[in-house]
C-alpha cells in the first residue's frame, strides 16, 4: 500500500482526525494516509460487510468541467474517454477511462452530471497528470476547475443508507449511480450512491472546512466507524473492481480489463475518443488477453506479479491478490491469453518458486449489493 | 535461558539444544492480521540468516528468518487454523518453528530484551 515519494507528504482535511483514532499513516500516492485504525483491517473489513464504514478518499482528485458558451462539456470530455456523457441526465453518474492512442487506460474515472456541471473524480496518484490531459483537450470548450482541496468522504455498508438518512432523508431512495446536492450539518455537499467495496453507499463531497465536521457526525452515527485504505483494498478486491496502477494502467485496454460494459453502445461504433481503432479492433475479434478472477486450492496467497502457469508454461500474471476476509480465503485477479481465459480452466499460480493449483472464476467473488430501487 | 531477538524481529528462546522461534509483538503490530502462516517441516535443515517461514497479513507477506543454524524440529501446525495467534500471543501461542541448534555461538550476536526494547525505540 505504501510505496516512495519525494519531499513532504500532503495531508487531506481529515489528518487530525485520523491521528485522534489511532489510524497507523502510511505513504500513498503522495499522501499521509490511514491503512488501518487500531482495530486492524480483519475487523474493519466485516464492519464495513456487515454496518457501515466510513474511509477518507479525500486525496483523490475531484475536477469541476463547466461548458463555455455555444459548447457541451460532455461531448468535449468524449474526446477523451469512450463512456455515455452526452448521454448522462442530470443526476446521473457513469464510470469510464481516459484512453490513450494505443488504446491503454491513463486513469479510470467517475463523471457525474449535475445539469449545469459535469464532477469527475480521478485517482490520487493520477491527478495532476488527468488535470494537465484535460487542460490541454478541454480548455476551449470548458472552464476547468481542479477542487483537490475539498474532502470526499466514502460511507459504505448495507447500514450506509440508514446512517446517513438519519441526517438527510432523501439520501435513502437514491439509486445506484445517481447523485445530488444535500446540506449536512449546515454544509453543502454533493452526494453520490456509489463506493468502491461492491456493496452500498455514498461517496460525499465536502468543502475543505466541513470535511471534518460531517466525518465527525457521521461517526457518531452508531453504524459508522473509521476504515483504512487497507480494507478498501480488500474489499474492492472481493469485488472484482480494477486498481489503477495494478489491475489496468496505460499497456492494458479496456476491452482485456473487461471494462467493456463501462463503454457506450453507440460510442463502440461511433468511436471519437483515443485509441478508438484499437479498442473498436479488440471489440470486434477479441483482445489477446483477458483479465479473469482467480481461486486458488488451500491457504496459500498468490500476490501482485504471480507468475500463471498451464503445466509449466507461462500464461499470464496476477495484478491483485490477496486474503478475501468475507470469504476467509485466498482471491486474485490476473490477465491470461484469451484463448485460456474460460472460466473453470485449471491453472497454477507461481507462489514463491511453487506451484499453487488454483482455478479460472467469474468475478465478483462476492456478490455486488449495489441499492437500485 | 531468556529470550533473544535478531534485528530483523524474530526471537528465538533456547531450552537444552532446542530453540522456539517467533515474531515480536513490535513485528505482528507492524503487519497487521496475520492470515497464513507458512511453517517450515521438521527434519528440514536450515542455516543462519535463511528464510524459512512466510507470514502473510492481509496486507503483504514477509519472510521469517532463522536467527540459528539447525534442523527444524517442528513446525506450529496450530497456525493453520489460527493464524491469528501471532498477532494475538506472538511470544507464546504464536510461535513459528522449533531448530536443535547447530551451534549455540549463533545466538551470541542478538539482542537481549533490553537492547531490544532500545533498537525498537529508535526505529519509531
Amino acid at each position: 500500500m505504501s510505496e516512495p515519494t519525494a519531499g513532504p507528504l500532503k495531508r487531506t482535511p481529515l489528518h487530525a482526525l485520523h491521528q485522534e483514532l489511532g489510524a497507523r499513516l502510511v505513504s500513498f500516492a503522495g499522501y499521509e494516509m490511514p491503512v488501518q485504525y487500531p482495530t486492524g483491517i480483519l475487523a474493519e473489513h466485516a464492519q464495513t460487510r456487515t454496518a457501515a464504514g466510513l474511509f477518507d478518499v479525500s486525496h483523490m482528485g475531484q475536477i469541476r468541467l463547466t461548458a463555455k458558451p455555444t459548447q457541451s462539456a460532455a461531448k468535449a470530455l468524449e474526446t477523451l474517454v469512450p463512456g455515455d456523457i452526452a448521454g448522462l441526465s442530470p443526476g446521473q453518474q457513469r464510470y469510464t477511462q481516459f484512453t490513450s492512442e494505443s488504446g491503454g487506460i491513463l486513469d479510470d474515472l467517475m463523471v457525474t452530471s449535475t445539469g449545469d456541471h459535469l464532477l469527475v473524480v480521478v485517482n490520487a496518484a493520477c491527478k495532476d497528470d488527468d488535470l494537465a490531459h484535460i487542460r490541454k483537450h478541454l480548455s476551449a470548450s470548458c472552464e476547468i476547475e481542479p477542487m483537490f482541496a475539498r474532502g470526499l468522504l466514502a460511507l459504505q455498508g448495507p447500514l450506509a443508507s440508514q446512517a446517513l438518512a438519519r441526517l438527510v432523508p432523501s439520501v435513502a431512495t437514491m439509486t445506484f449511480m445517481t447523485g445530488a446536492f444535500v446540506t449536512i450539518d449546515g454544509a453543502q455537499c454533493y452526494v453520490t450512491r456509489s463506493g468502491y467495496t461492491g456493496g452500498d453507499g455514498y461517496e460525499i463531497s465536502t468543502p475543505a472546512d466541513k470535511a471534518e465536521p460531517v466525518a465527525r457526525l457521521l461517526l457518531a452515527q452508531p453504524e459508522v466507524k473509521p476504515i483504512g485504505l487497507g480494507a478498501r483494498d480488500s474489499l474492492r478486491l472481493e469485488a472484482g473492481l480494477c486498481l489503477y496502477g495494478h489491475d489496468i494502467d496505460t499497456t492494458t485496454t479496456p476491452i482485456e480489463a473487461g471494462l467493456l460494459w463501462s463503454i457506450g453502445k453507440e460510442r463502440r461504433v461511433a468511436g471519437g475518443f483515443p485509441g478508438a481503432s484499437v479498442i473498436q479492433k479488440q471489440i470486434a475479434e477479441g483482445a489477446p488477453r483477458k483479465r479473469v478472477g482467480l481461486l486458488p486450492e488451500g491457504k496459500a496467497i498468490a500476490r501482485e506479479g504471480a507468475e500463471i502457469a498451464i503445466g509449466g508454461k507461462i500464461i499470464g500474471k496476477v495484478t491483485s491478490g490477496g486474503f478475501a476476509p468475507t470469504l476467509g480465503r485466498a482471491v486474485a485477479m490476473g490477465y491470461v491469453e484469451k484463448a485460456l481465459s474460460a472460466n473453470g480452466t485449471k491453472v497454477e499460480l507461481m507462489v514463491r518458486g511453487k506451484p499453487v493449483p488454483a482455478e479460472i472464476v467469474p468475478m465478483p467473488f462476492v456478490k455486488h449489493a449495489y441499492y437500485r430501487g | 535461558m531468556s529470550v533473544k531477538y535478531s534485528n530483523e524481529h524474530e526471537w528465538i528462546r533456547v531450552e537444552g539444544d532446542v530453540g522456539t522461534v517467533g515474531i515480536s509483538q513490535y513485528a505482528q503490530e507492524q503487519l497487521g492480521d496475520v492470515v497464513f502462516v507458512d511453517v517450515p517441516q521438521a527434519g528440514r535443515k536450515i542455516a543462519k540468516g535463511e528464510s524459512v517461514a512466510v507470514v502473510e497479513s492481509v496486507k503483504a507477506a514477509s519472510d521469517i528468518y532463522t536467527p540459528a543454524s539447525g534442523e527444524v524440529t517442528e513446525g506450529n501446525a496450530a497456525l493453520a487454523d489460527a493464524p491469528g495467534d501471532i498477532n494475538a500471543d506472538p511470544m507464546g501461542k504464536g510461535w513459528i518453528f522449533k531448530v536443535k541448534l547447530a551451534d549455540p555461538a549463533d545466538l551470541d550476536g542478538l539482542m537481549d530484551q533490553a537492547a531490544y526494547d532500545e533498537f525498537v525505540k529508535s526505529l519509531s
